[in-house]
């Protein structure tokens, strides 16, 4: 493989497509997350209930693809999506308690979040698994009739498996959900000025409850779709950071659902990128000239260029990460 | 006649506060009636009870001769009660007409109400009130007046036959105080009653059919306002006779003290809160700030106590230049400062009051000798402060942040003047507290003055600024619109400056200023 293969066109449409698919698990985990902070409540945990989400996720494809659901692989990955979202709900109910109710340190419970969740996941995999590299059957690509046979688009855009368009339908939905009916108003306005959506009637606590369980919801489902769609498998440690890089992102996309594709196709693109770099120099050279963990790096270093050129801490809900009580004097 | 609202009983206790004490109170339909109390009396806590906001330990509430229990706003909005607080509810980056249907039950759930229809029902409102306000601008770009009146349209879309004010005129220039009662004799003509909080005398006087007094949590008397004059109620919301004007000598003003030059300086946002700011201050006189909150007093605030720096201009004490210099060394240059949040800035609140009461000199002999701390020294200093100020504390160890409002404020005065300064910026001294402690700050500032200290006083109460002040800067949008001496100061004219308005006269005064 010399360079001029690096430019071809197949490579990349290859690139492009390993770069979308790859930002989707991120993707969802930001639109939570969105929806999370919306209410006013900063959840960083979104590391350890990815990690959660994805091991869920995969136990439940890989008992089912194994087990009842033998003849139907396909349904078993959509259970085990459910799972990852259910499980997901769960860590949110804690960070909720912990938050809301507790009204401790969102930084802390955050942090906590993530060691619990790691190490919970970790947990998880080894007594359910005896045998490691354990794969599971994926998902059937559908070509959208005519619109996949469109020049470089046609193959990135409409020859992807469900969860790529659900996603997409997902980012509407949240959109249409914070800015287009009544509990979104509610949601952003706990977050904005939670003393006035107290006085207009709307409960603080469980308007922040219920962001806090959907948008880990959300979280749980990201961390399910990394394992069980793009990967086929769980490893310690699988999540790799993306749960920190969607909360970068959610700042990248100033809390708006359609700014967060952007910011997660940056990252996916420069995670597929690093795959590819690294491919074609091991093909060309033999041995890499740069080491690989400086490629590895690449989607990371871009995640914080991107943030450097885009100040937008004004645009957060005015009391992101502030408890509420109300019979304080 | 029967009572639209009747409270009956009402106990409320906090940890460590009754706030109310066995409070019976009651709204006849189509009157105004004013709950008049000090801070802390227990007003605002009745109304959140009435309102649902807060549950109360004993006593029964019946609304049109029912008896109802509210479990939270919603239940009091349904039953047509509408809450206007002293800080607005409003969320700042919400249109008029999404603050408007928050939390109400949409027509088209779960998608929102058509805002565009929203808002011809909101001009219909405001048309009949006279509550002119643009149903699709966003809050904060709204004047302060005008988020008041987005905060009336609340309550009134909501069908609120009941409005409970609390304190709604602090915020308002003269003018729009004038315009405000209008619109409250607007609507009870209409049919609603009201029930307006305050500690305002005139206006109380002026609005109401009824008042009632509380102090300390308890009703005092009920009177209808035509039986009573202001004399009356003060005396009985402070338990004892006030003379609310003091005799004060002109003021005899020597050099110059403290000289802001062409100053500016932004705001925490970065845009410009303070744009060529110029004055002087002399000793033995009060030079009175005023304006409506907002309006870049506390940046001009901070910026000449060192804790904002300016972008341009200089501050000038006693001939040297202290421009942008750091608080410590502001204050070697013997500016004293009473700021703003005396909890926050005034005091360390979780600091003894000894601790407190030496703070600017702590590192200094006597009160540390060889780098260790001499707390004999320390407590004699502060045992003598507090007594020579009347501190009320059960012990000088007790932290500081524990004391009242107007102790607090009688422990940074002290510490303060200990510090002989030659300039003291006193910034709202007298916020928050009772008319007592007011008293007794308004004589200190006088005394002070008349020993021939350089006041510079902030201000948003103009009756305060009225009352001291020996000449006026009055401060808009970060400029100083013009500044007048006391006896040319006609209370029409600076209510127009506070609202940007600003008369010829004025100008050639300030230009005089600038010059000498």
């Amino acid at each position: 493989m010399d360079i001029n293969q690096v430019l071809s066109a197949s490579f990349f449409i290859a690139l492009v497509t390993a770069g979308i698919r790859l930002s989707i698990p991120v993707l969802v985990t930001v639109l939570g997350e969105i929806i999370t902070e919306s209410a006013g409540v900063m959840n960083l945990g979104l590391e350890g209930i990815m990690a959660v989400g994805g091991v869920v996720g995969f136990l439940t494809a890989f008992n089912l693809q194994g087990g009842s659901l033998h003849s139907s692989p396909q349904l078993a990955i959509y259970f085990a999506l459910i799972a990852g979202f259910v499980a997901g709900m769960g860590m949110g109910l804690i960070m909720a308690f912990l938050s809301v109710t507790l009204r401790a340190d969102q930084t802390v419970c955050g942090v906590t979040i993530v060691l619990l969740g790691v190490s919970l996941s970790n947990y998880l995999y080894r007594q359910a698994m005896n045998t490691l590299a354990e794969s599971l059957v994926s998902l059937t690509i559908y070509k959208i009739p005519y619109l996949h046979k469109i020049p470089i688009l046609g193959p990135i855009l409409f020859e992807q498996n469900l969860v790529f368009y659900l996603v997409i339908v997902l980012v509407l939905v949240v959109h249409f959900f914070l800015f287009k009916t009544r509990r979104g108003l509610e949601i952003r306005s706990v977050g904005e000025n939670p003393a006035a959506a107290a006085t207009s009637g709307i409960s603080v606590e469980k308007t922040r409850y219920l962001a806090t369980i959907v948008g880990s919801g959300l979280t749980g489902l990201g961390g399910a779709i990394l394992t069980v769609v793009q990967l086929g498998l769980f490893r310690e440690n699988i999540i790799a950071g993306r749960g920190w890089v969607a909360v970068a992102l959610v700042i990248f996309s100033r809390w708006r659902p359609k700014n967060a594709v952007i910011g997660a196709l940056v990252f996916g693109l420069a995670d597929s990128l690093q795959y590819r770099i690294q491919a074609v120099t091991q093909v060309t050279y033999g041995k890499n000239t740069v080491p690989y963990e400086f490629l590895l790096m690449l989607p990371y270093l871009l995640t914080i260029g991107v943030l450097l050129f885009r100040n937008s801490s004004s645009d957060a809900p005015a009391t992101l990460g502030e408890p509420y009580v109300q019979d304080a004097r | 006649m029967g009572s639209i609202v009747e409270m009956q009983g009402i106990i409320k206790s906090f940890p460590g506060v009754t706030a109310n004490a066995g409070v019976d109170f009651d709204l006849k339909k189509g009157e105004i009636h004013s709950l008049l109390g000090e801070n802390g009396a227990g007003k605002t806590t009745l109304m959140n009870i009435l309102y649902g906001l807060y549950k109360q330990d004993a006593g029964t509430i019946s609304i049109n001769g029912e008896q109802v229990n509210f479990m939270n706003p919603s239940d009091a909005i349904a039953h047509g009660l509408g809450m206007v607080h002293q800080h607005f509810m409003l969320v700042q980056r919400f249109s008029v007409a999404e603050n408007i249907i928050l939390g109400q039950k949409s027509s088209r759930e779960p998608r929102i109400d058509d805002l565009n229809l929203i808002g011809k029902k909101l001009t219909e409102i405001s048309d009949l009130y006279g509550l002119k306000v643009n149903p699709h601008a966003i809050i904060w770009t709204l004047s302060v007046g005008e988020q008041q009146r987005v905060e009336i349209l609340k309550a009134l879309y909501r069908g609120a036959q009941i409005l409970i004010l609390d304190e709604p005129t602090a915020v308002l220039t003269p003018q729009e105080v004038k315009e405000f009662l209008e619109i409250l004799k607007r609507l009870t003509s209409e049919g609603k009653s009201i029930i307006f909080i305050s500690h305002k005398l005139s206006e109380v006087m002026e609005i109401s059919d009824r008042i009632s007094i509380l102090r300390d949590g308890k009703k005092i008397e009920t009177v209808f306002a035509k039986d009573t004059n202001e004399r009356d109620l003060a005396r009985m919301m402070v338990g004892r006779e006030v003379n609310t004007n003091f005799e004060k000598k002109v003021a005899e003003p020597h050099e110059v003290r403290l000289q802001v030059e062409h100053l500016c300086a932004n705001n925490n946002r970065g845009l410009e809160a303070l744009h060529d700011v110029s004055f002087d201050v002399r000793a033995g006189e009060i030079l009175g700030i005023a304006g409506v909150a907002g309006n870049g007093q506390n940046e001009l605030e901070e910026v000449l106590s060192g804790l904002r720096k300016s972008t341009s201009g200089k501050k000038i004490v006693c001939g040297k230049d202290i421009t942008n210099m750091p608080p410590h060394k502001v204050g070697i240059a013997r500016v004293a400062h009473i700021p703003t949040d005396r909890y926050k800035t005034g005091l360390i609140s979780d600091f003894m009051i000894s601790e407190n009461a030496v703070l600017q000199r702590i590192d200094r002999e006597p009160f540390t000798k060889h780098g260790s701390l001499q707390w004999k020294k320390i407590n004699e200093e502060a045992t003598s402060l507090v007594k020579r100020f009347g501190v009320k504390t059960p012990s000088i160890k007790t932290k500081a942040g524990k004391l009242s409002g107007g102790n607090a404020q009688k422990l940074i005065l002290a510490r303060e003047l200990a510090r002989d300064p030659y300039v003291l910026i006193a910034a709202q001294p007298t916020r928050g507290l009772d008319i007592s402690a007011i008293e007794y700050v308004h004589h200190a500032l006088i005394e002070q003055r008349d020993l021939g200290m350089a006041i510079l006083l902030f201000s948003t109460e103009l009756t305060e600024i009225l009352s001291l002040s020996d000449r006026i800067a009055v401060i808009y949008e970060g400029r100083i619109i013009g500044i007048i001496n006391r006896e040319d100061a006609d209370i029409l004219e600076i209510g127009l400056m506070m609202a940007g308005i600003k008369r010829p006269s004025s100008t050639l005064e300030q230009t005089g200023v600038i010059e000498s």
